[in-house]
């Protein structure tokens, strides 16, 4: 019995080894984890996948066995002992029952009666034999407490039985006998090798496949510590659509998937809706709504050049998972798109009074270069409302481990990116630079009444270089600058006259672009004008940083999405439930029924007759005490009756 | 072991179960009957099969429970009329939870649940005075605050549950969809069972120690509503948006309660049959009621826990069969979950079979209770699963 108890434990203590060791994930990220040493161990003693492994395995087949061994030892006797009333009762072992008492009565006819209404009452059941003139009437209650008993072990055995049919037993074998080996490689399933194939008719396993709108799938793939198993299925299922409904606070609220099964077996191909907690039952095999991604979807991209003197516009159409070859001021470059989202969800800005704001569409990719390093993107579709200005979003990083830094390109009063990208190229067309400049410098020298053209030639040549360095490095082109030609020590009113300068100039070159626009600056710029200068030097300023010759503008798109199925085969599931519902009822059978007897013996001498009244009932003493208290009391008072 | 004077008389008397029920069990089962047929009649349209099922069952179940301990019988109404005056108030606007006096005051889901936590620390200390000073008076106090905490916290679960709904029909959820609302349920439902032990063996003595787990879950609260702001009513995910979590958490929480109270009866335990081993009579033996029935209380809450622990576990099993395509994946809450029961049916066989009693299982009751905790909150804090929700 200890043995049980020890066992139950073990397992116990076992089961927390998984639970602090992420299972089944990629080798790897164990490797950078605990390093290779303790890697090897922790491989060999199973600890990645504790649950299958062979000596928790063990375990808990020893633990069935017990159980098992443990029903078997006790079942006889319990089944026995619950219709047996143990009429052979002996007055002597019934006076070294904790609970006894013994009356001498005058009219053992009535104390009887009054005794077997009694005991009926409280729902004894009794038998009643006569030997040798002595009577002994034995009753009891609550036998089924032992079939709980039964029941609760009987359950264990069970359900461990139907979760060892569906578990991957039969797989981790074959795959000790080396007739199976996971695939690591990530290639399609077509050439996948023999070996990582599993029998169309494998009995139960668990896999999971993405499958995109419009496409289907016949095979599931079994994720197997560092690699996966194929499973071909006996059907193959067909995605028409999939949606995700949203709350109003942007949170998602379903996903569903309408399916179409194809069976050859079958006529007609069955059309069915999987959602979250609603899955699809056929033929045995469970069909869930597990996850999603993008499936490919189709983007129309326009992209700006971003450092040309003109304002350079690229048409181009390509693909999530696609990579395409641009040419770029930088030369070619690769285009690796990783995904889109048709929604952004994030958490609104203070004072906006919602708790969400949903930025809009956005997609991912990377521009890898010729040396093959690259730099990943976000850019969102539409212009975002930040502290009432609009602005075009662009995310940028160099490692994937890093945040994302944004860009944010203020959106001229008609949503549009042209007046940003008109004033980005003016900055860097030279000719044009110089003459805003000899524009503003013939204002400003008009003004101070100053005519000193060599000094102006210089004023302008400055202008265009200051202009220059900023567009090509931001302010900090303007600052290094400064540091290599100016001498320590006059390098602050330096700095502070080119930027007043560069300051003059870049207005000059965004009242030109105005003006081009057609905007009447004959009344003072507008508030919303002069805001959208300041974010859009902010944002010329961080171009350099943002390290990519053009920015990319979603121009269309076709959402394609993908639904992630998981389809599970298990024939134990039958068994386990039953399992269940015997250790359900068992249980409470063992606690809420309690076995009680009890023995009344007559023993008649001469005029008078010994009763002696005794009884058990261990598994729950208080209420026993009452009964058997009860009776005491009601024998006591029908003797007191002379 | 000890049987009360009126235990017996109660237990003594003879008429069969029906005919020892009075005017009030009739008039109270009748009003139960009448609040869900005017239910049925309103929201019929609205049900499957199942749900009529349900609502009809759970009416005879609080029945026959409130039958069984009388108790129920007012709570029960208490609860109904305070919720129901609650939600008349609030009408169908939200907002009126910061206008009207007794919504803001009193009974809109908010200040019921603060009024419940205050009133659960006061009680806390009321019992200890009353274990101190062995005042009847103090302890019948004690008592009506845990009481009125229950009821306040019960009222301000199923306030919720209608606030809920007042913000979006499709936000509306029952109210043990995280872990804020499984804290509040977790408070109520251990009082309840300590209620119950409370009157079935006549004592009070016990109250101050199981109070305290309620205390530290209501401390919890607290810093998780004011901390984090946890009291927001969130929409469902769409893995929670299922039959199984209506009776899947709150079975998990019959558990979970009754292993708290047996830990907490199981330091009361060591505190008098420490002091007993010493063999002087020492203050908690005098304070104290006697081992074997701590033993008993002890046993009796770890059984029915374990009972409806099991009943839980399972249909988190039949819940997860459906939503995550397996009735068991080994996933750190499912996997802690089987070694909390493991552990009490360790525990339970050493006690059935082995007839263990005493300090050793007192000690374990504790351990025990740690274990559940970990299963509880440790692992939504430190372990990462397919569980959705409760993240810290
Ligand atoms: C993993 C689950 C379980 C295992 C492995 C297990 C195993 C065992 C074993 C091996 C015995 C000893 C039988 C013998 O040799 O005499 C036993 C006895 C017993 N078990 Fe369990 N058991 C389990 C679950 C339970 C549960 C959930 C309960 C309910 C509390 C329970 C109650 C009992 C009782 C009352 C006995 C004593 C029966 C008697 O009177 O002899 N068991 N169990």
């Amino acid at each position: 019995m200890y043995l049980a108890i020890s066992l139950l434990v073990t397992v116990a203590i076992a089961s927390v080894v998984g639970t602090v060791l992420q299972q089944n994930e990629p080798y790897q990220n164990y490797i950078i984890k605990f390093g290779p040493f303790w890697h090897e161990v922790f491989l060999t003693l199973g600890l990645y996948d504790v649950y299958s492994a062979g000596w928790f395995l063990f375990i808990l087949t020893f633990l069935v066995v017990s159980t098992s061994v443990c029903i078997y030892r006790n079942a006889p006797t319990m089944v026995r002992d619950m219709n047996h009333f143990r009429l052979d009762m002996q007055a002597d072992r019934m006076r070294l029952m904790k609970h006894h008492l013994e009356v001498e009565t005058h009219d053992p006819a009535n104390a009887e009666q009054t005794i077997r209404q009694l005991l009926r009452r409280k729902g004894y059941r009794l038998r009643s034999r006569d030997s040798e003139g002595q009577r002994v009437i034995a009753a009891k209650k609550g036998a089924l407490n032992r079939l709980g008993y039964l029941f609760t072990h009987l359950a264990i055995v069970i359900i461990c039985v139907g979760g060892l049919v569906d578990g991957n037993i039969a797989l981790k074998l074959k795959e000790l006998s080396g007739q199976i080996q996971p695939e690591t490689r990530d290639i399609p399933a077509s050439e996948v090798p023999e070996i990582s194939w599993l029998p169309k008719e494998n009995p139960s396993f668990r896999g999971n496949v993405n499958v995109p709108e419009g496409g289907s799938a016949s095979l599931v793939f079994l994720q197997l510590r560092d690699g996966y198993l194929v499973q071909p299925l006996p059907f193959r299922i067909a995605l028409k659509d999939f949606r995700v409904e949203h709350y109003e606070s942007g949170q998602p609220k379903s996903f569903e998937s309408d399916l179409v099964v194809f069976d050859e077996t079958e006529a007609e191909p069955l059309e069915a809706t999987i959602a979250v907690n609603h899955p699809l039952i056929y033929k045995g095999h469970a069909i869930y709504q597990a996850s999603f991604q993008d499936g490919g979807s189709l983007l129309d991209i326009n992209a700006w050049s971003l450092n040309y003197e003109t304002v350079e516009q690229q048409q181009f159409a390509t693909a999530v998972f696609q990579n395409m070859e641009v040419e770029t001021s930088r030369g070619k470059l690769t285009l690796e798109v990783d995904d889109f989202r048709l929604f952004n969800i994030n958490p609104a800005e203070e004072g906006s009074g919602k708790r969400f704001q949903n930025y809009g569409p956005n997609f991912k990719f990377k521009l890898r270069n010729a040396q093959g390093e690259a730099r990943e993107y976000e850019n969102y579709m539409t212009p975002v409302k930040l502290e009432g200005r609009w602005f075009y979003l662009s995310g940028m990083r160099s490692q994937v481990s890093d945040p994302f830094f944004y860009l944010h390109i203020p959106a001229d009063p008609n949503q549009s990116l042209d007046r940003f990208m008109n004033f980005n190229a003016l900055l860097r067309n030279e000719p044009e630079i110089r003459k805003v400049a000899e524009q503003a410098t013939a204002e400003t020298f008009v003004a101070m009444g100053v005519s000193d053209d060599k000094m102006r030639a210089e004023v302008i040549d400055t202008m265009a270089r200051l202009v220059n360095l900023f567009a090509t490095d931001g302010f900090n082109g303007i600052v290094s600058h400064v540091e290599t030609h100016v001498p320590e020590e006059r390098r602050m009113q330096v700095m502070d006259a080119y930027m007043k300068v560069l300051r003059n100039v870049l207005s000059a070159a965004y009242a030109e672009v105005l003006t081009r626009e057609g905007v009447d600056l004959s009344a003072d710029v507008s508030e919303q004008d002069a805001v959208f200068y300041d974010d859009a030097i902010n944002a010329m300023a961080s171009l350099p940083a943002y390290g990519s010759p053009f920015f990319l503008q979603l121009k269309n798109f076709e959402h394609v999405q993908a639904s992630g199925l998981q389809i599970a085969k298990a024939p134990g599931k039958g068994v386990v439930y039953f399992g269940f519902f015997l250790i359900c009822a068992g249980v409470f059978m063992m606690f809420y029924i309690h076995p009680r007897r009890i023995w009344v013996m007559f023993n008649p001498n001469n005029d008078r007759t010994t009763v002696l009244l005794a009884g058990s009932g261990d598994r729950n003493l208080r209420e026993f005490e009452q009964d058997f208290e009860r009776l005491k009391q009601q024998i006591a008072r029908d003797l007191k009756q002379p | 072991m000890s049987v009360t004077q009126d235990e017996l008389a109660q237990h003594f008397d003879d008429r069969p179960f029906l005919k020892r029920l009075n005017w009030f069990d009739w008039v109270w089962a009748l009003l139960t009957l009448v609040g869900s047929g005017f239910a049925y009649s309103k929201y019929n349209s609205l049900m499957d099969g199942y749900e009529i099922g349900i609502l009809f069952g759970s009416a005879i179940a609080l029945i026959g429970w409130g039958w069984s301990w009388k108790a129920v019988r007012g709570y029960s109404l208490a609860v109904a009329l305070i919720s129901l005056f609650a939600i008349w108030q609030y009408g169908d606007d939200l907002a009126r939870g910061e206008q009207a006096f007794f919504l803001k005051y009193l009974v809109s889901s908010q200040s019921a649940i603060m009024w419940m936590s205050a009133l659960y620390v006061l009680a806390t200390v009321t019992y200890f005075i009353h274990t101190f000073s062995r005042s009847e008076f103090v302890g019948k106090v004690a008592s009506s605050m845990t009481w009125v905490a229950t009821v306040m916290g019960l009222v301000g679960l199923m306030v919720r549950w209608r606030e809920s709904y007042l913000i979006s029909h499709d936000v509306g959820h029952i109210p043990v969809s995280n872990l804020y609302e499984v804290f509040i349920l977790f408070a109520v439902i251990t009082a309840l069972l300590y209620l119950y032990y409370e009157g079935k063996y006549r004592t009070r003595a016990m109250g101050g120690f199981v109070l305290l787990v309620i205390s530290a879950a209501v401390g919890f609260l607290l810093w998780y509503t004011f901390d984090r702001g946890a009291h927001e009513i969130a929409p469902l995910v769409p893995a929670l948006q299922s039959y199984w979590m209506k009776i899947h958490v709150p079975a998990n929480f019959i558990g979970y309660g009754a292993f708290a109270l047996a830990a907490m009866v199981g330091v009361a335990h060591l505190l008098r049959s420490g002091q007993e081993k010493k063999g002087k009579e020492g203050f908690w033996v005098k304070a104290l009621p006697p081992i074997e029935m701590l033993d008993d209380v002890m046993y009796k809450s770890i059984a029915l826990g374990f009972a409806f622990f099991t009943v839980a576990t399972i249909l988190g099993a039949l819940w997860a069969a459906e939503a995550w395509g397996g009735y068991w994946s080994w996933d750190p809450k499912e996997t802690w979950a089987l070694i909390v029961w493991l552990n009490y049916a360790a525990w339970l066989h050493m006690r059935l079979t082995k007839g263990w009693r005493g300090t050793p299982m007192a000690w374990w009751a504790i351990v025990g209770l740690f274990v559940t905790l970990f299963a509880f909150l440790g692992v939504n804090m430190f372990l990462s699963g397919l569980h959705s929700y409760g993240e810290l």
